[in-house]
């Protein structure tokens, strides 16, 4: 068992495979490393992609795979753009994603602020804090279900003794002006704490002897804040907000499980919708075109929003 | 030679080794929703294990959930399930897609004929396309939207005599949708041995076919028509009549007025859930549930009541549901389950049928002099069967379905736009889908 660990794997490789080894090039070497996944890459994520962008143009769906398939050009996608429903899920999305963005970074940061001074439990509160995103999606939707319950929500129950209210004269999942408003209480109670971890770690990441020279020269509380925490917090910020501004465009199971996207179309988000047109109305063509508007828009909106942030670590 | 020799016999006696189980007994799978009576399959079955010697196994899935997850299991020509009790708005779809054997020639064969079974439930459940000697399933459960209402409160002295110096007639099941809605009125915000109960739990859910399930009940007795009867697809004027505008009104005037606060998304559970915890008196559902109803500790036996669904001005109806039973043609077990099917169709096992809580479609079994009194619901479920009318069965019902729900849910529910646009909306929606299809 002698040698260094390199010397044991040469004398450990069959002489024969050694010498076929001996023949090539680094560069061979490593191609053959990463050729496997590369290989994974291509088959799951581009072949589908390209797949689905050749299904886009078609009339094909997988319910009734014996009828002949058509090239409709650009029909699908012109019936998307100018079908007034699916801009309607678009503003339901976009009210869905502003507000819960708006929520978890003001919360998030505040939290984070408050957990980052040291105090007796703080441990306990920082586990407490967090278990919400602990759960499934489905189960934290199904039991809001019930918290929001007109006639036995605990909800209900809250707001009707902070406001005097009748309980069961509103239903947060059933109004059409209160729905929206659910499922961004929902989605803001169970990740704010994700914000949170990430703007503590932000926190934590700036040295304390900054803070100390701002003592010295005599810069107020609110000015360090200012000055200090909020820029070196910001990129992690943003990045908290990169990966709940993606996770929630894709929003599907939690709002599923507390609304179905109703009252009516109220809290249809874009996925919800997707989903019945590709899986429900087996429009397989048709779906693929909404998917490909849907990550073009992604990924273009994630593309600026990623220069913006290197923008912001740079300074 | 020696070695070819042993070798044919070792293939040989592998060959039958396979094969010989295989005829004899198979492993099937039903599949089919998860509610009370795929229990009550559960146990007649058990009778078919034990004259063909199969193992029967069930693969049931929430109501909710069952037709994405059957009709994915179909379209991606599965073989999860041997047996499939499938919603009679698949059959279309089934039949031209292929995901259904066609049962002809083993009926013919069998001597099953269809003459036996409740003509609604060929229609409905078997038959592809509609009116046509092709059948696809045997008529497995017949099932209709009826209503429950509590026989306990009706029946109360204080409460007929107020009802009456109000409405001016007695406190009794609602012959007409009007008065339905008198009655739900009547109830909503009432306080009962303490405890304030609503009118009426009705279908309001947007996610799969509840709140069209619900609604059409309305819909068809206000003059609502799928289509000319004279001209296939000709929908202007039909689905979006004055009748038909009226009907959707009166829906949701019935979900404003008289129902339970936060059931903006109730379907058959949630129903279920609201009658048997007292908050309601009166209960929209399939009739599957009565069974359970009577036998409940809270609400059966005298306390409740059956009625078909109302007439309205426009007519006598109401909405369909239930399933045949069909061979999936992806099955490798074929046989097996055309036996199941066989054995099914006896008239002694759809009597058992009926006593297990399942509702037999054999005329035997319903027409049997002593059915109309077997139980408190089945003189219900015989008048309910007779004036059935059932959803599109089109191949693109999924398409048809999901816009319908839509545009009624926004109206009904999120009190968007008016019944007219509602209705003249869903007329340009399906137009589209036909249009699609080539059908128009």
């Amino acid at each position: 068992m002698s040698g260094t660990v390199m010397e044991r794997a040469a004398n450990a490789t069959p002489p024969k495979l050694a010498r076929q080894i001996k023949g090539l090039s680094d560069k061979t070497i490593a191609w053959i490393f990463v050729a496997p996944t590369i290989f994974l890459l291509l088959a799951v994520n581009i072949f589908p992609l390209i797949w689905t962008i050749r299904l886009s143009f078609t009339n094909f769906r997988v319910n009734r795979a014996n009828l002949e398939t058509k090239f409709v050009g650009l029909r699908n996608y012109e019936r998307i753009l100018t079908d007034s429903d699916i801009w309607l899920t678009m503003q339901a999305t976009a009210h869905f994603l502003f507000w819960t963005l708006f929520f978890q970074v003001l919360i998030g940061f505040a939290l984070a602020w408050l957990i980052n001074r040291k105090f007796k439990g703080n441990d306990l509160w920082t586990t407490i804090i967090v278990l919400p995103m602990m759960l499934s999606p489905a189960v934290v939707g199904n039991f809001w279900t019930f918290l929001y319950q007109p006639q036995i929500g605990l909800f209900n129950y809250a707001i009707a003794f902070l406001t005097g209210a009748d309980p069961s004269s509103f239903s947060m999942i059933g109004e059409v002006s209160l729905a929206p408003w659910s499922i961004v209480i929902v989605d803001t109670w169970m990740w704010t704490p994700f914000v949170m971890l990430i703007c503590l770690a932000g926190l934590r990441s700036i040295p304390d002897s900054i803070y100390e020279a701002a003592e010295c020269d005599r810069a107020s509380k609110w000015r360090q804040f200012w000055t200090i925490t909020v820029p070196m917090v910001l990129p992690f910020l943003m990045l908290a907000v990169l990966f709940r501004g993606i996770e929630n465009f894709k929003m599907f199971d939690l709002v599923v499980q507390l609304t179905g996207g109703g009252p009516g179309s109220t809290t249809e988000l874009t996925s919800i919708n997707l989903k019945r047109e590709a899986f429900e109305k087996w429009r397989t063509g048709y779906a693929s075109a909404y998917a490909i508007i849907l990550f073009v828009t992604v990924f273009g909106l994630a593309s600026i929003y990623v220069k913006a942030l290197n923008k912001v670590k740079e300074r | 030679m020696k070695s070819t020799k042993i070798l044919a016999v070792a293939t040989l006696a592998a060959a039958c080794g396979f094969a010989a189980p295989s005829a004899k007994a198979d492993d099937l799978t039903l599949c089919w929703a998860a509610w009370d009576p795929a229990n009550a399959l559960v146990e007649l079955s058990k009778d078919f294990e034990a004259k063909s010697g199969h193992k029967m196994s069930f693969e049931f899935v929430p109501w909710p959930n069952f037709a994405d997850r059957m009709l994915n299991e179909l379209n991606s020509g599965g073989q999860l399930c041997d047996l499939m009790i499938g919603d009679s708005q698949w059959i279309g779809g089934a039949a031209e897609n292929g995901h259904y054997i066609k049962l002809n020639d083993f009926f013919d064969k069998e001597g099953i004929t269809m003459d036996d079974f409740i003509p609604a439930t060929v229609t409905g459940y078997s038959e592809w396309p509609k009116n046509t000697p092709n059948y696809w399933a045997l008529p497995a459960f017949g099932d209709v939207v009826g209503w429950t209402y509590r026989k306990d409160w009706f029946s109360r002295p204080e409460l007929r005599a107020e009802y009456k110096e109000k409405y001016g007639r007695e406190l009794e099941p609602p012959k007409t949708l009007a008065e339905l809605k008198d009655i739900a009125e009547f109830f909503q915000g009432r306080e009962i041995d303490g405890t304030t109960v609503y009118g009426a739990a009705i279908y309001t859910e947007r996610g799969s076919e509840g709140i069209t399930m619900g609604v059409t009940n309305a819909l068809y007795n206000y003059g609502f028509e799928y289509e000319n009867p004279n001209k296939p697809y000709d929908l202007e004027g039909f689905v979006n009549s004055a009748g038909a505008v009226e009907g959707l009104e009166f829906y949701k005037a019935l979900y404003d007025c008289c129902t339970p606060p936060g059931s903006s998304d109730w379907y058959m559970s949630e129903d279920i859930d609201a009658y048997k915890s007292g908050q309601v008196a009166l209960q929209m559902n399939f009739a599957f549930i009565w069974p359970g109803v009577n036998a409940d500790a809270n609400v059966g036996g005298d306390k409740s009541g059956y009625f078909p669904n109302p007439a309205g001005p426009g007519g006598h109806f109401a909405q369909l549901g239930g399933q045949g039973i069909s061979v999936v043609s992806y099955s490798d077990s074929q046989d097996a389950a055309l036996e199941y099917i066989k054995w099914f169709a006896q008239p002694e096992i759809q009597a058992k049928w009926w006593e297990l809580g399942g509702y037999s479609a054999l005329r035997a079994v319903v027409e049997d002099p002593g059915f109309a009194s077997s139980q408190p619901y089945a003189q219900t479920f015989l008048d309910s069967m007779a004036i059935v009318k059932d959803f599109w069965a089109e191949p693109a019902y999924a398409d048809l379905l999901l816009a319908m729900q839509k545009r009624v849910h926004d109206y009904v529910i999120a009190g968007q736009g008016t019944a007219k646009e509602a209705l003249d909306g869903l007329v340009q929606d399906w137009t589209e889908t036909f249009e699609d299809e080539g059908k128009m």
